[in-house]
């Protein structure tokens, strides 16, 4: 007897077909896995079974549960069972709590607007439960607000309302994606002990093969709106019998083809590189009070090296990346590019000219309103050349990144998220440099077309002689790809080496838990298809 | 949250510092000399020597800043150069009608706006939102100084339920004071409530657009209950931004349309002050215009701070 | 891309003031300055369309007329405002968190403790009353609007990675500020600039009304509206149509300001 029975669930909107025939059952006491890549239509699946799919939207097909059909069900009802029977946690923990309601409150709240407590009751509970998730009344009071919590607690928080009246479904959707790897692994584990101890079913919604791995009893991978393939989670790891599934695989467990390069000539240079911020004044005439953001941070690029640089958000490795580009002034120790100091903010242009970067948001990086051929040309501002050579070498670099020089012609927005840091490579390639810091320049994006720009990342190395700082919360891509690592943690480096010999045998106790907290397939599952 | 409100009341005294520095030169220093430019072309040496002696215009500019200031700080506005009484007693007079005119106004601007913004978000983009819409739309089109003459035409001149114009005083019981004070209040408030309620429906469509909203609703919260208990504290702080330049839009209105009814009001003692060339009375009046603005901003910061949690930390 | 109704409804009627406003140079139904007392208070007919007032003036020819001194005074004002609000609000976001924006930012927040009518006030007291004094007023009002839209529009883009993209390619703050910050917060200034267009247009009705504005004999709205007063009850048209005149105006201002943001909301284009 199955807890949900979702059968050919249809979903359009304005005629667009979103969802068709998605059929699945999830048992009592279940993890479910749901994966696929973003736009595939499984974070819709979810919201259409909870009654909270867009006001336009038309559904069709059944979802039933305990005899009712979800899709059915008087919005009242939906009112009665959502926090309930059912409840329901996203993505974006910073921006999922109420900022002007205290925790307490927010957790109460379930209890209250469904009559299960009264007041004094609810608030009870809501210790109780915020106890459960790991929020203990000694440090998370329940008068504490959202914005006095980490992200990962803030998801606590959440899951501690979703959980509050012990739903039989809990719904999971990319709970950590917006997380650390050592929170994500916390909050897997609570989820998981909460399945374990209240017999709860739990959804979960990924883009990560790997997590669902180490979660999921049984898996659903979606493509464009419909259930490729499902099954018992080690069946279908192992077997991968629908092709996507395959392709999907192989990208995420992508080896790009490197031929080391690396030489022993030291290129970029950081000696004891310390970056203090100015925070404000705690009293009207007091002094700033410092926050030294990077601690005497010493490391060694070589010419034609891929070094990487891991650590979590806040451990000062963005900081880091803009003394090196020389956007902020240090406050201690010496930046060196090919013998060549760095000195924020007047770095010479012909020093500037031998490093670019690539960001992280194909969609922030370019300027709305100049066509292509502007932007890629940006960089001549360092190096000016003839305009009939800088037309010449944007087609060129166009052409290397794998774009067509008619590309020229166009607006930022009619390229897709791969092809647009396929023209931020074409920037940071147009003068020539040395050195190109990536950072994070390939976490936005979908697992395949990732495979495709660490590809390309990888020729253009070897083709053009270049040097990589690859900065990556990514623990995998950054194994993939670099020669060396280096672990940032709270503002130092903690641990450095040859990448291979890093990963397999981490000296310091940082990169031993980063490495244990990552989401990994069971390599028995891998060697099949 | 004291350290925030000591940080606001810092700065409300920097502001008010300056802004008295700006009003002092404009009127007293820019003119060369205000004893001459008062008594205009005809005076005598002798009659404009004296005003400056009254005027205690020999000292120079700062010791006469200052004196005016601590003047000011124990209640004493100097004396009116053509009603021949001190500044304070005529501004304690005039506002007693300006004050209660517009506070009037502010609360018939909330209590239109208010419900009439909640109603059109909840019903955005049906019938009732787009007639709510273009009613408030044409609102904000209307001069309140011609509406107030509409208003005149239609109630006080056609149809007898309110007096054209005039204030019995305070004397003379509440009910008729209200009744004077109801048209003008209207007039002014009826284009600040079509504003307000456009800022209260756009703040609460962009707060039901939010994360939190969502995750109400994933509670068991119908759309009624997330938008009374989440959305509508949150909407509120873009609506206090407006709700305190309001104050400010209102009194510099009640002085227009103070003129429309001839009531006694500050607006009229300005400008009687500034035909007669009364600066003092022109200095004093602007002095308390804009003390009170700037009074009304620091109450709105720390209106904010008692809605949104996340300013109490910060200076 | 359809134009919103708004804007089609606004444009409409801002062209039917600005060509009034423009014919008024060459041509009027009557001459604004002859007094005809044979004429005077004709209610609205064939020959003076919206009646004539107590020196028989023709009224509709007052309001053509008193169009030009409208948008002229609100177009001059939004030209202060933005010419040095604009300026202003780049260089505070610029150098965001340093003296420079904290000092640029306290210097708005004083000018907004003094609305334009009290600028007013003060400018008339020394001055006396004039349509310039009426622009200075309203304008020194817009500076603060303007620099904050500005740097509010800007303080979001400087976080954006095509920004430091263009840093890592050597540009200063100015450079940037001019290439990439201005051209992508022009959407914002043009909706803005209509609002206070429109708000200008108010303003400057009440400035004139209450005899801070334009002096006679140049004809405005405001002033007629405030030389109707006493006639209202028996001559109703003196103050129903330059009433109308602004009301219109205003609206078709702000139905442009409303449609363009529809028109060019980023977020509704990125949906396209």
């Amino acid at each position: 007897m199955s807890l949900l029975s979702v059968e050919a669930l249809l979903l359009s909107i304005q005629g667009t077909t979103i969802l068709r025939d998605v059929s699945f059952a999830m048992r009592k006491g279940e993890v479910f896995g749901l994966v696929g890549e973003s736009g595939s239509g499984k974070s819709m699946t979810a919201l259409a079974i909870m009654g909270l799919a867009p006001a336009a939207a038309t559904l069709g097909g059944r979802a039933m549960m305990a005899g009712q059909n979800l899709l059915e069900l008087s919005e009242t009802a939906m009112c009665a069972l959502r926090g309930n029977e059912v409840g329901m946690i996203f993505q974006e923990p910073m921006t999922a709590l109420n900022p002007v309601k205290t925790i307490g409150d927010q957790v109460a709240e379930t209890l209250i607007v469904h009559g299960a407590a009264n007041r004094a009751g609810a608030a009870k509970a809501a210790r109780e439960r915020l106890d459960r998730v790991g929020l203990h009344g000694d440090a998370f009071p329940l008068s504490r607000y959202p914005h006095e919590l980490s992200g990962g607690q803030r998801q606590r928080v959440c899951i501690a309302m979703a959980v509050a009246l012990r739903p039989k479904l809990l719904i999971a959707d990319e709970p950590t994606t917006a997380l650390d790897v050592t929170t994500q692994a916390q909050i897997l584990d609570l989820l998981k002990g909460l399945v374990a101890d209240e017999d709860m079913a739990l959804m979960l919604i990924t883009h990560d093969l790997a997590v669902v791995a180490g979660m999921a009893d049984h898996v659903a991978v979606m493509q464009k709106g419909r259930i490729v393939e499902q099954g018992e989670t080690g069946a279908v790891f192992r077997e991968r019998t629908h092709d996507y599934t395959r392709r999907l695989f192989a990208a995420s467990a992508h080896q790009p083809a490197r031929r080391p390069i690396a030489t022993a000539e030291p290129l970029l240079v950081a000696d004891g590189v310390t970056r203090e911020y100015r925070l404000p004044r705690r009293h009207l005439f007091g002094a700033h009070p410092r926050l030294t953001a990077v601690k005497a941070a010493s490391f060694t690029l070589h010419r034609g090296e891929s070094l990487g640089l891991v650590g979590e958000s806040g451990c000062g490795k963005s900081t880091l990346t803009r003394a090196i580009l020389g956007l902020d002034p240090i406050q201690g120790g010496a930046i060196t590019l090919g013998g060549q100091q760095v000195t924020a903010p007047d770095v010479p242009p012909s020093l500037r000219a031998r490093m670019q970067v690539v960001f992280q948001d194909p969609y922030g990086s370019f300027n709305p309103r100049h066509r292509v051929e502007r932007l890629v040309a940006e960089p001549f501002h360092l190096a000016p050349a003839p305009v009939d050579e800088r037309r010449e070498r944007v087609a060129l670099a166009l052409g290397e990144v794998g774009l067509s020089p008619d590309d020229m012609g166009k607006y930022i927005h009619e390229f897709s998220g791969g092809q647009r840091q396929r023209i931020a490579i074409a920037r940071a390639l147009i003068v020539r440099p040395d050195l190109i810091v990536l950072d994070e320049a390939v976490s936005a994006l979908d697992v395949r077309v990732r495979a495709q720009v660490l590809d390309l990342l990888a020729a253009l190395q070897e083709s053009h002689a270049l040097s990589y700082l690859f900065i990556s919360h990514d623990l995998s891509v950054v194994r993939a790809v670099t020669d060396r690592v280096l672990v940032m943690r709270a503002g130092e480096i903690v641990e450095e080496g040859a990448t291979e010999a890093v990963f397999a045998a981490p000296r310091h106790s940082y990169t031993q838990s980063l490495i244990a907290a990552a989401p990994r397939i069971p390599a028995q599952w891998q060697d099949g298809g | 949250m004291l350290r925030y409100a000591l940080a606001r009341l810092g700065s409300l005294a920097i502001s008010l510092v300056v802004a008295s520095l700006v009003i002092f030169a404009v009127i007293e220093v820019i003119p060369g000399d205000p004893a001459s430019y008062m008594l205009g072309l005809n005076a005598s040496p002798e009659t404009v020597a004296a005003l400056r002696e009254q005027l205690g215009l020999n000292g120079s500019v700062p010791v006469r800043y200052l004196a005016w200031v601590a003047g000011m700080v124990q209640g004493d506005f100097g004396t009116s150069y053509t009603y021949r009484v001190p500044v304070a007693e005529l501004v304690a007079a005039r506002l007693q009608v300006s004050l209660p005119l517009t506070l009037y106004a502010l609360a018939l601007s909330c209590a239109i706006a208010f419900p009439v913004g909640l109603i059109a978000a909840a019903r955005r983009g049906r019938a009732t939102d787009t007639a709510i819409m273009a009613g408030a739309q044409l609102g904000i089109a209307i001069p309140n100084f011609w509406f107030a003459m509409l208003l005149v035409l239609v109630f006080a001149i056609g149809l007898r339920w309110f007096p054209a114009g005039g204030f019995p005083g305070w004397g003379k019981g509440l009910w008729a004071n209200l009744n004077a004070l109801t048209l003008p209040a209207v007039a002014l408030a009826l284009p600040q409530a079509a504003i307000l309620a456009r800022v209260m429906r756009s703040a609460l469509i962009e707060t039901l657009g939010q994360d939190y909203i969502r995750t109400a609703r994933a509670k068991g919260l119908s759309q009624r209950e997330a938008v009374l208990r989440h959305a509508l504290r949150n909407a509120m702080i873009p609506v206090l931004t407006i709700l305190g330049l309001q104050f400010s839009f209102l009194l510099a209105g009640a002085i227009i349309i103070e003129n429309v009814f001839f009531l006694p009001g500050l607006g009229r003692l300005i400008f009687q002050g500034i035909t007669q060339r009364d600066l003092i009375v022109v200095e004093s009046v602007v002095m308390l215009l804009v003390f009170a603005v700037i009074v009304v901003n620091f109450l709105v910061d720390l209106a904010y701070a008692a809605v949104d949690p996340r300013l109490r930390r910060r200076l | 891309m359809s134009w919103p109704v708004t804007l089609r409804l606004g444009l409409t009627l801002t062209a039917v003031f600005l060509a009034a406003a423009l014919v008024s140079f060459v041509w009027t139904p009557q001459g604004v300055e002859a007094l005809n007392i044979g004429a005077k208070l004709k209610p609205p007919g064939a020959e003076y369309w919206f009646g004539t007032d107590h020196f028989g003036r023709d009224v509709a020819s007052m309001v053509m007329v008193g169009a030009r001194t409208s948008i002229a005074v609100a177009i001059l004002a939004v030209g202060i405002g933005i010419g040095a609000g604009v300026p202003l609000g780049l260089w505070a976001a610029a150098r965001r968190g340093g003296w420079v924006d904290e000092v640029i930012m306290r210097g708005n927040d004083l000018i907004f403790a003094f609305p334009s009518l009290v600028i007013a006030i003060l400018i008339t007291a020394v001055f006396g009353p004039s349509a310039t004094n009426a622009i200075l007023a309203i304008g020194i009002f817009n500076i603060p609007v303007f620099a904050r839209v500005t740097r509010g529009g800007a303080i979001s883009l400087w976080t954006l990675d095509y920004i430091r993209a263009a840093q890592v390619a050597g540009k200063g703050r100015a450079r940037i500020s001019a290439e990439h910050i201005l051209p992508n917060i022009a959407n914002l200034l043009i909706v803005q600039g209509t609002i206070q267009f429109s708000l200008g247009i108010l303003a400057e009705a009440g400035l004139s009304y209450v005899g801070l504005g334009a002096q006679p004999p140049t004809p405005s709205w405001g002033r007629m509206l405030a030389e109707a007063q006493t006639m209202v009850s028996f001559a109703p048209w003196l103050a129903l149509f330059p009433g109308l005149a602004i009301v219109l105006t205003v609206l078709g201002l702000n139905l442009i300001g409303d449609g363009l943001r529809d028109l060019l909301d980023p977020r509704l284009r990125r949906a396209r």
